[in-house]
C-alpha cells in the first residue's frame, strides 16, 4: 500500500491502471485506496512542477529567518499560523539555530516582497528581527534538478 | 597471407551487435534493446573518482588492485552471503566481469576441455570458452520449465572431458533466477564429478522477492568454484570497468599470473569510485533496485496481456516473452517490430538454440517509455493477428516478411 504513495508522489498522473499493474493489486482496490486517503488527508492534493523561468516568467523569491519571542502557553504556533495564513506565503517552518522560523514567500517582483515583509511580517507582535535573502537561482527543488537533463549515453542495444 | 586464428575467425559476430547496427539507424526508435542500467552512476560515487583524480591517483594499482577495495569486498561477501574470502590471496580487482570471465576459463581449461553452460545465455559465454581453447557444451533450459536447471540435462551433457560448469544467475537474458537448493544440487553434482563452477553473479543485487545465493557458499562447492562479480549492473557502473574474482588461493593466483602479464591492473580512480560505491552506495542500491521492480512488475504484466506469454523474471532486468503465438521467428518478429513500430529488442536466437521463439527486452528504461512501448507493441501484435492465417499458413506469412 505504501508503494502507492511512492509512485503517486514521484508521478501525480499514475493511473489506477498503471498502479495496478506495478503493485500487483486490482484497479478498484487502487483507486479505493486513494480515495481514502484523499478523505483522510493523507494525499493533500496533486501538483505539477513548474520551471517559471522557463516558460519566459521571472518569479521572485525570498527566504527569511523571523525571531520571534514565543508565546506562553502557545510556543511558535500560534504567530506560524499568523504567518502562514498570507497566501504570499509558500511555507513556513520552525527551525533550529540562530532564528526561528523559516518563511518562503514568493511575489511578483522584488518591491512586493520587501512590501510584505516591512508592512506585514516586521509588524507582527512579538517578531523581534527579520533577515530576508532573495533567490538568485534555483538550481534544484524538492528533488528536482532545474535545467537541463543529462542525455542518455547509452548505444541503442548493448549486451 | 597466413590464416588468422581459427577459432576467432569460426566464430560469428555476436546477434546483438548485428541488431545493434540496423537499430541505430533509428534514433526516433524506444530501445528496450539496453544491457546496462538507464541510472547514471550514483552521485557520491562519481565525486570519489573525481576526487580520485584531484588526488593524483592516477597511477597503476598493484596488480591484485587495491587492498582497501579488496577488503570492502570481502566485508561484502562475507555479511550478504556467508562466504569468506581472503582479501590478501583470494580477491583479484579485473576490468569487469569480462576480463574475470576471460582469464577465468584461461586459467581452469587445457585445449579441449569441455565447459557446459546454459541456454539461453549471455552472449559471450560460448565464444569466451572458444577462445580459451575449450570446448563449449550448451545445456538447454526452457521457457515451459521456468529455465530450471535439469540435473538430468546435466547428466546427459556430461563427458570425461568436461571440467567445468559456467553459472550465470540472475541470468541474462531470461531473468531466471536460482534458488539456493538449485545452487546446492549443481555444486554436488561439481563435487561428484570432479568439475570447477564458474558463477558469474554481476545480476546478485538484482532480485526481486527472493535471495540470490552465492555458489561459493553452497557445501562443498568454494574450493571448487570461481566466483566472478562486479560494479556495474548494480552500482549503474558499467562504464567504469571494474570487477572482482573471488577463487581460492590456488586459483586465484593463476588468474592473477594471467592478469599481471596482460591487463596489469584495472583503472586506479575507477577502483577508488568502487570502493566509495560499496561503502557508501546502499541506499542508491536499495532504490533502484525498488525502481527496477515497479517497471518490472508493470511491463511484464503488460507483455502478457497484449498475448506476449512471459514467465516472471525474479532478476536482473530484463524480461524474455515468447512470441511463438505471432508465428514469427524472433528475428522476424524483432525486424518487423523494429521496421514498423519503431520498438528495439533483441532477437532470442542471439541467446541460443532454446531463445528462439523469445524476445529481449530490457525494462532499465524510464515507465513512459515502457508504456509507450508496449502500445506499440500491443498494436503490433494486433496487426499480425488480423492478418494470420490457418495455422497451416503461417510460414507463407513469415516468408512475406
Amino acid at each position: 500500500m505504501r508503494e502507492i504513495l511512492q509512485i503517486l508522489e514521484s508521478d501525480a498522473r499514475a493511473t489506477p491502471a498503471r498502479i495496478a499493474a506495478i503493485t500487483g493489486l486490482s484497479e478498484d482496490e487502487v483507486a479505493r485506496q486513494i480515495a481514502l486517503w484523499e478523505d483522510s488527508g493523507v494525499i493533500r492534493r496533486y501538483k505539477t512542477v513548474v520551471d517559471w523561468e522557463r516558460y519566459g516568467e521571472d518569479v521572485v523569491e525570498a527566504y527569511i529567518d523571523v525571531s520571534v519571542t514565543p508565546e506562553r502557553g502557545a510556543g511558535f504556533d500560534d504567530i506560524a499560523a499568523r504567518i502562514y495564513r498570507y497566501p504570499e506565503v509558500r511555507s513556513v517552518a520552525l527551525v533550529s539555530g540562530g532564528h526561528d522560523l523559516r518563511v518562503i514567500v514568493r511575489g511578483a517582483d522584488i518591491k512586493e516582497i520587501a512590501r510584505f515583509v516591512a508592512e506585514k511580517l516586521a509588524t507582527l507582535e512579538r517578531v523581534t528581527s527579520t533577515n530576508t535573502h532573495f533567490l538568485l537561482k534555483r538550481y534544484k527543488e524538492d528533488g528536482d534538478v532545474f535545467g537541463d537533463a543529462d542525455p542518455d549515453h547509452r548505444l541503442m542495444v548493448a549486451p | 597471407m597466413k590464416p588468422l586464428n581459427q577459432a576467432v575467425c569460426e566464430t560469428p559476430p555476436s546477434g546483438i551487435r548485428r541488431f545493434f547496427d540496423v537499430a541505430s539507424q533509428m534514433p526516433d526508435a524506444i530501445s528496450l534493446g539496453v544491457g546496462e542500467p538507464d541510472f547514471v552512476t550514483p552521485w557520491r560515487i562519481r565525486e570519489a573518482a573525481i576526487h580520485a583524480i584531484e588526488r593524483g591517483y592516477t597511477t597503476y594499482t598493484s596488480n591484485a588492485g587495491l587492498l582497501e577495495l579488496r577488503e570492502a569486498i570481502a566485508a561484502h561477501l562475507e555479511s550478504r552471503y556467508g562466504v569468506v574470502y581472503d582479501p590478501a590471496t583470494e580477491i583479484l580487482i579485473t576490468v569487469g566481469v569480462s576480463e574475470g570471465l576471460d582469464l577465468a576459463l584461461r586459467a581452469l581449461l587445457n585445449p579441449g576441455d569441455e565447459v557446459l553452460h546454459f541456454q539461453p545465455g549471455y552472449v559471450s559465454y560460448l565464444p569466451g570458452i572458444r577462445f580459451a581453447g575449450g570446448v563449449p557444451v550448451a545445456v538447454q533450459t526452457t521457457a515451459e520449465d521456468g529455465f530450471r536447471i535439469r540435473p538430468e540435462a546435466l547428466s546427459a551433457a556430461i563427458s570425461p572431458r568436461t571440467k567445468a560448469i559456467l553459472l550465470a544467475y540472475p541470468n541474462n537474458p531470461t531473468g531466471a533466477t536460482l534458488s539456493r537448493d538449485e545452487v546446492v544440487a549443481v555444486a554436488r553434482f561439481a563435487v561428484e564429478h570432479d568439475l570447477y563452477l564458474i558463477s558469474d553473479e554481476i545480476y546478485s543485487r538484482l532480485t526481486y522477492g527472493c535471495e540470490h545465493t552465492c555458489a561459493a557458499s553452497v557445501p562443498g562447492a568454494r574450493d571448487r568454484t570461481v566466483v566472478l562479480n562486479g560494479f556495474s549492473k548494480a552500482y549503474a557502473m558499467t562504464g567504469w570497468r571494474v570487477g572482482y574474482v573471488c577463487a581460492p588461493p590456488s586459483i586465484a593466483e593463476c588468474i592473477l599470473k594471467l592478469h599481471q602479464y596482460t591487463m596489469l591492473c584495472a583503472p586506479h580512480m575507477a577502483q577508488k569510485a568502487a570502493v566509495e560505491a560499496l561503502r557508501h552506495g546502499e541506499n542508491d542500491v536499495r532504490q533502484m533496485v525498488a525502481e527496477y521492480d515497479r517497471r518490472r512488475r508493470f511491463f511484464v504484466r503488460g507483455l502478457n496481456a497484449i498475448g506476449l506469454e512471459c514467465h516472471e523474471p525474479r532478476g536482473a532486468f530484463y524480461a524474455f516473452p515468447s512470441v511463438r503465438a505471432t508465428g514469427l521467428t524472433s528475428e522476424e518478429f524483432a525486424t518487423r517490430l523494429l521496421h514498423e513500430e519503431r520498438v528495439a529488442v533483441v532477437p532470442g536466437n542471439a541467446f541460443g538454440q532454446t531463445g528462439e521463439g523469445h524476445i529481449r527486452c530490457s525494462y532499465a528504461t524510464s515507465m513512459a517509455m515502457l508504456e509507450q512501448a508496449l502500445e506499440r507493441m500491443a498494436r503490433f501484435v494486433q496487426s499480425l493477428t488480423k492478418t494470420a492465417r490457418p495455422a497451416g499458413e503461417e510460414r507463407s506469412l513469415v516468408a512475406r516478411a
